[in-house]
C-alpha cells in the first residue's frame, strides 16, 4: 500500500463573500482579491506540513495543479515538487498532475520532471491530467483539441525519456526541430505514471490501455467500482489483470483527538460549496469540444443553466453518510476506512487531510495523527487484504514496459 | 418560398445545403452560430437570385472535416465548393464569421464580374475595441448579443430555445472553436491581404453591433480598393433578421440582377 498526504493548498484568505458575490471562483473572478502577503504565509506552511507529513511515515506526497482560482495555489505543479526534492528526503513526489494539453513545449515538460526526479534521487511519479476547463482558458489553449494534446504531449514526454537523441517530431499538435535535452530521468525505464480522473471514460481507458494506475478523485463507492469494472475489462482487453496495483484513491480525511473539533475542521472541504473545483461555471468548466461527442446535448443545457454541470457531492452530512468525507477520532476514520478498502481494493490512498480555513496547528495535529495512528492501521488492513501497490508489486511501468511473456492476452 | 434542401458530397463531406429563387447564383455563408433556417431576408433575394445557403462543414448538419485548423481552410474548401456547383458570376453574401470566410475567398480568387458583401464580417483585429468573446459567455448570451431588440432574438428562436437548437450551438461553437480560437476572430494578415481584393465590395454594418465593433467595417471599407460602407441604424450583429429589407435591397442596387 502506497499512502500519501494532499490538500489543495488553496488561497484561503480571499473575501470568500467576494466570490459569492461574484458568483464564480474561478477565471474571471479578480486577482484583485488575492493576498499575495497571506499567500507567502501559506506557502511556508504547506511546505512545513509536508516535511511533517514525512517525518509521520506517509510514503508520498501529493500535488496538483490549477489556475485561475482560490481553491488551488499551485499554479505549476513543478515549482512545489522542486521544492519537495530539496526538503524531503524519502517521500515521493507525486504529481497529479502535469496538466498535458496547455503545455505549449512537452520536451521542457519532460525537461524539468527529468531534472525533479534526478534532484530527489529519483522519487518522482509523474501524473498527467488534462486540466480543466478553465486551465485551457487560462492558457487560451484550444479546448477542442484538449484530449489530442494531451494524448500527444504524453507520447513525446515518455519519447523523450526512454528514446535516446536527437531525433525530430512532427506532429499535429506538436512540432520539435530538435529533441535531444541533456537532463534525463534517474529513473529507469522512466518515472512512474498515473492518471488522475473523476470518472471521464475515455481517460479511464486510455490509463488501462497504457497500464498506467488510475488514481479516482474522491469518488463514490458505487462510482469507484464502476470505474474498476470499466478499468479491468480494459486492462484484460490489454493483456492483464489490473488489480489493487492499478488502483489508487482519494479520500477526504480529517482527524483530530475528538470528533467534535474534527468534525468542525471537516466542514471545510464545505469552503468551495463542496464542490472540489469551487463555484463551478457552466462555459468554463467544460468548454465546448473539451469533451466528447456524448457530452454535448448534456452541456447544451448547461450552458444556459438548465441544468446542473454535474451532480454535486451534496450537503455536509450526505457526504459523511456516504463517506465522501471522513473526519473523526483515529478510530472512528480508520472504521470507516476499512471499508472502503474492503469494497473497492485500492493499492494507492491519499489523504487530503487538511483544506480551507483549517488553522496551521490543526493541520499538523491532522497530519500527525494520520502518521501515528491511521497510517500503521491502514497498512495492516492492506495487508491482511493483499492491496499492493505498483512499488510494493514492482509492477512495470506501463504496458508497453511489460514483457510480452507476462501479457496473457498476447493474441498473436 | 420553400426552399429544396439537399447535401452537396465535397472533400469527403455531405454539406447541407437550402437553395431558392431564380436569377443570378447568390451565396449566402452564415453566422458562427449557424443558419436558422430559411429567413425571409432569403425570401426577398430569391425574388431576384438563385439563393445557396449551405451550411459550413461542421455547422447544422454538414459533416465536419476533422483536417480543417483555420478559417482560411474553410475559404479554400468553399472557392473549391462555387467551382463544384458551377456558380459563376457569383454574389456572396457573408454575413459575420461568414463575412470573414468570404473575405478570404475573395482574397485568394479574383473574379471581376462576381460581388463581394460584408455584413458585420469578422476576420479583422478591431482597431478600437474587440470582438465579443462568445467562448466565455453561454451560447444563448451569445446569440442574444447579436441582436438589438431581444424581441427579434424570441421571434426567430422564441424566448425558450429548444434542447435541439441548443445542442445546435454546442456544436456550431465546437467547431468555431477548432478553427477560430487563437486568435479570436480575426487573422493578423488579413490588414495586409485584403488589400489585394480587387472584387467590387459592399459593407454593411448595423450601428449597434455589440459582437464585431463597427471599426472593422472601417478599417475593411478603408484597406478594399473598391469598396464602400453602408451604416444601418437601428440594428446589431445580425443584419440579416433584424433589417432583412434594407439588406436585401442594398445587396440588390450592389449587385444588380445580371
Amino acid at each position: 500500500m502506497h499512502l500519501m498526504y494532499f490538500t489543495e493548498e488553496p488561497m484561503s484568505a480571499y473575501p470568500e463573500d467576494e466570490g459569492r458575490k461574484f458568483g464564480y471562483t474561478a477565471l474571471l473572478f479578480p486577482n484583485k482579491f488575492f493576498d499575495p502577503v497571506a499567500g507567502s504565509r501559506l506557502y511556508e506552511e504547506r511546505m512545513i506540513e509536508y516535511q511533517l507529513a514525512e517525518e509521520v511515515g506517509f510514503d508520498g506526497i501529493m500535488l496538483n495543479e490549477h489556475h485561475n482560482a482560490p481553491f488551488c495555489m499551485q499554479a505549476k505543479c513543478n515549482i512545489m515538487a522542486s521544492i519537495l526534492a530539496a526538503i524531503t528526503k524519502r517521500v515521493k513526489i507525486v504529481l497529479l498532475g502535469n496538466p498535458l494539453p496547455i503545455a505549449e513545449n512537452p520536451v521542457r515538460l519532460a525537461e524539468e520532471l527529468a531534472m525533479i526526479d534526478m534532484i530527489s534521487k529519483g522519487r518522482l511519479v509523474s501524473g498527467f491530467v488534462r486540466g480543466g476547463g478553465v486551465e485551457s482558458l487560462a492558457t487560451n489553449t484550444n479546448p477542442a483539441y484538449n484530449r489530442e494534446r494531451f494524448e500527444e504531449a504524453h507520447d513525446i514526454v515518455i519519447k523523450t525519456w526512454t528514446v535516446p537523441g536527437p531525433w525530430r517530431w512532427e506532429g499535429r499538435h506538436y512540432q520539435l526541430r530538435v529533441v535531444n535535452p541533456w537532463v534525463l530521468p534517474l529513473q529507469k525505464p522512466h518515472p512512474r505514471v498515473w492518471i488522475p480522473g473523476v470518472a471521464s471514460k475515455e481517460t479511464i481507458l486510455w490509463a488501462a490501455q497504457h497500464r498506467y494506475p488510475y488514481i479516482a478523485l474522491n469518488t463514490s463507492i458505487e462510482d469507484s467500482k464502476a470505474i474498476w469494472k470499466t478499468y479491468d475489462e480494459e486492462a484484460e482487453k490489454s493483456g492483464y489483470k489490473g488489480g489493487p496495483e492499478q488502483r489508487g484513491y482519494l479520500i477526504r480525511c480529517h482527524v483530530q483527538e475528538d470528533e467534535e473539533k474534527a468534525l468542525k475542521n471537516a466542514r471545510q472541504f464545505m469552503w468551495m460549496m463542496g464542490e472540489f473545483t469551487g463555484l463551478q461555471h457552466p462555459v468554463w468548466a467544460a468548454p465546448s469540444g473539451y469533451l466528447g461527442p456524448w457530452a454535448r446535448r448534456a452541456l447544451a443545457e448547461v450552458r444556459v443553466g438548465r441544468r446542473k454541470l454535474r451532480a454535486a457531492f451534496g450537503p455536509f452530512e450526505d457526504q459523511l453518510q456516504r463517506m465522501l468525507i471522513i473526519a473523526g477520532t483515529p478510530d472512528q476514520v480508520v472504521a470507516k476506512l476499512r471499508i472502503i478498502m474492503e469494497e473497492t481494493r485500492p493499492g494507492i490512498m491519499a489523504f487530503w487531510g487538511n483544506d480551507g480555513k483549517v488553522t496551521h496547528e490543526d493541520s499538523q495535529t491532522c497530519i500527525k495523527l494520520l502518521g501515528g495512528e491511521v497510517l500503521p492501521r491502514v497498512r495492516e488492513i492492506a495487508k491482511s487484504l493483499g492491496l499492493n501497490s505498483p512499488f510494493d508489486s514492482n509492477t512495470p511501468v506501463s504496458l508497453s514496459e511489460t514483457p510480452s511473456s507476462q501479457l496473457t492476452a498476447a493474441a498473436d | 418560398m420553400t426552399p429544396a434542401e439537399s447535401f452537396v458530397e465535397l472533400a469527403g463531406a455531405k454539406i447541407e445545403m437550402l437553395k431558392a429563387g431564380t436569377g443570378r447564383p447568390l451565396l449566402v455563408l452564415h453566422h458562427d452560430i449557424g443558419n436558422p433556417g430559411w429567413l425571409p431576408f432569403y425570401d426577398d433575394l430569391a425574388r431576384d437570385f438563385t439563393v445557396h445557403v449551405p451550411s459550413h462543414p461542421g455547422f447544422g448538419k454538414s459533416e465536419r472535416l476533422d483536417w480543417m485548423r483555420t478559417v482560411r481552410d474553410m475559404a479554400i474548401f468553399y472557392n473549391w465548393f462555387i467551382e463544384h456547383l458551377g456558380l459563376e458570376s457569383l454574389v456572396t453574401v457573408g454575413l459575420g464569421f461568414g463575412g470573414w470566410i468570404a473575405a478570404e475567398m475573395g482574397m485568394m480568387c479574383h473574379h471581376d464580374s462576381s460581388r463581394l458583401v460584408l455584413a458585420g464580417a469578422m476576420g479583422i483585429q478591431p482597431s478600437k475595441g474587440e470582438i465579443l468573446d462568445q467562448f466565455l459567455i453561454s451560447t444563448i448570451d451569445y446569440v442574444k448579443a447579436g441582436f438589438l431588440d431581444e424581441k427579434n432574438y424570441v421571434d426567430l428562436y422564441t424566448a425558450e430555445p429548444t434542447v435541439d437548437q441548443l445542442e445546435q450551438w454546442e456544436i456550431n461553437r465546437e467547431m468555431t472553436s477548432r478553427i477560430a480560437f487563437k486568435p479570436y476572430m480575426f487573422d493578423q494578415t488579413m490588414p495586409y491581404l485584403i488589400r489585394g481584393l480587387s472584387t467590387p465590395t459592399l459593407i454593411v454594418w448595423g450601428r449597434d453591433d455589440r459582437v464585431v465593433p463597427l471599426a472593422c467595417g472601417e478599417q475593411y471599407r478603408d484597406a478594399i480598393p473598391k469598396a464602400r460602407l453602408e451604416i444601418l441604424a437601428g440594428c446589431g450583429h445580425s443584419i440579416e433578421v433584424e433589417k432583412p429589407a434594407e439588406l436585401a435591397r442594398l445587396v440588390r442596387d450592389f449587385a444588380g440582377r445580371a
